[in-house]
C-alpha cells in the first residue's frame, strides 16, 4: 500500500506540473486527468475479482488513493464558487463527475472480464 | 531540486495514504450502506486543505517544499477521488441509486462547506490572505 502511495504521490505532482506548464487552467486539468485516470484504474483493479491479493492494496489503495485527490478538487471547486465564477464551477464539477464516474465504470467492466 | 521535492512529496504521500488506509480499516462499511471512511478523509482533508491554502498565502517566503509536502503529499494521500466514485458505483450497482446520489451530493456540498471553514479558520489565526490563486 506504501509503495504504491510513493509512486501514485509524485506521479500526480508531475502531471500537475506538466498541466501547469502546457495550460492556462492548469492546475484544474492536471487533478481532472489523475482523478480520471485513476478512477479507471481503481475500477480494474476492484472489479479483477481473480487478482493476487497484492493488486487491490497497492494498486488500488495505495496508488490510485495518493494518484487521485478529493481535497484539491473541493477547494479549486470553491475558489471558483467564491469568485462567482459560475461556468467553471460548473464545469468543473461536471466534468470531474461525468468523466470520474464513466471511467470506474469502464475500469470494473475491464476488471471483470480479466 | 526536482529529485529532492518529488521525494518529498512521495513521503508525504505515504504519510497520508497510511493515514487514510488506518481509516478504512477502522470504518470498514459493508456492500451498499453508506461509505463513512473514505466520507471521513474526504471532509476532514478538505477542511485540512482550507486551513492549509489560509496559511501558506499569508506566507511571505513558503518554503518551496511545504506546499508540494502536505497539499500534494500528505493531502492527496489523505484523500481520495477514485474510492469516492468507485463508492458511488458500488452503492448504484447495488440497487442503492438514491444513497449513491446522496452520497455524491453530500460529499461536495460538505467537502466545499469544509474547505470555506478552513479557509475562515486560517484567516483568523494567520490573517489575511490575498486573493486564493490556484
Amino acid at each position: 500500500m506504501a509503495a504504491g502511495a510513493a509512486v501514485g504521490a509524485p506521479l500526480r505532482f508531475l502531471v500537475d506540473r506538466w498541466a501547469r506548464a502546457r495550460y492556462d487552467a492548469g492546475s484544474i486539468i492536471g487533478t481532472l486527468v489523475v482523478n480520471v485516470v485513476g478512477s479507471f484504474v481503481l475500477g480494474i483493479a476492484a472489479g479483477w475479482s481473480s487478482a493476487p491479493s497484492w493488486v487491490l492494496p497497492l494498486a488500488g489503495i495505495g496508488f490510485c488513493g495518493a494518484l487521485t485527490t478529493f481535497s484539491t478538487l473541493a477547494f479549486e471547486t470553491w475558489v471558483f464558487l467564491e469568485r462567482r465564477e459560475w461556468r467553471p464551477f460548473a464545469a468543473n464539477l461536471a466534468l470531474s463527475l461525468g468523466l470520474g464516474l464513466p471511467a470506474v465504470w469502464l475500469g470494473w467492466a475491464l476488471g471483470t472480464a480479466l | 531540486m526536482t529529485r529532492g521535492l518529488v521525494g518529498v512529496v512521495a513521503a508525504g504521500g505515504v504519510l497520508g495514504s497510511l493515514g487514510r488506509y488506518a481509516v478504512g480499516l477502522a470504518l470498514p462499511h459493508a456492500s451498499g450502506q453508506w461509505p463513512w471512511g473514505t466520507f471521513l478523509v474526504n471532509v476532514t482533508g478538505s477542511l485540512a486543505m482550507g486551513l492549509l491554502m489560509a496559511w501558506v498565502l499569508t506566507r511571505i517566503d513558503p518554503h518551496p517544499w511545504l506546499r508540494p509536502f502536505l497539499g500534494v503529499g500528505v493531502l492527496g494521500g489523505w484523500t481520495t477521488f477514485s474510492s469516492f466514485a468507485l463508492d458511488v458505483h458500488a452503492l448504484s450497482g447495488s440497487g442503492r441509486s438514491g444513497l449513491a446520489l446522496g452520497y455524491m451530493l453530500a460529499s461536495f456540498v460538505v467537502g466545499l462547506v469544509a474547505v470555506a471553514i478552513g479557509l475562515a479558520l486560517g484567516q483568523r489565526a494567520f490573517g489575511d490572505r490575498p486573493r486564493p490563486a490556484l
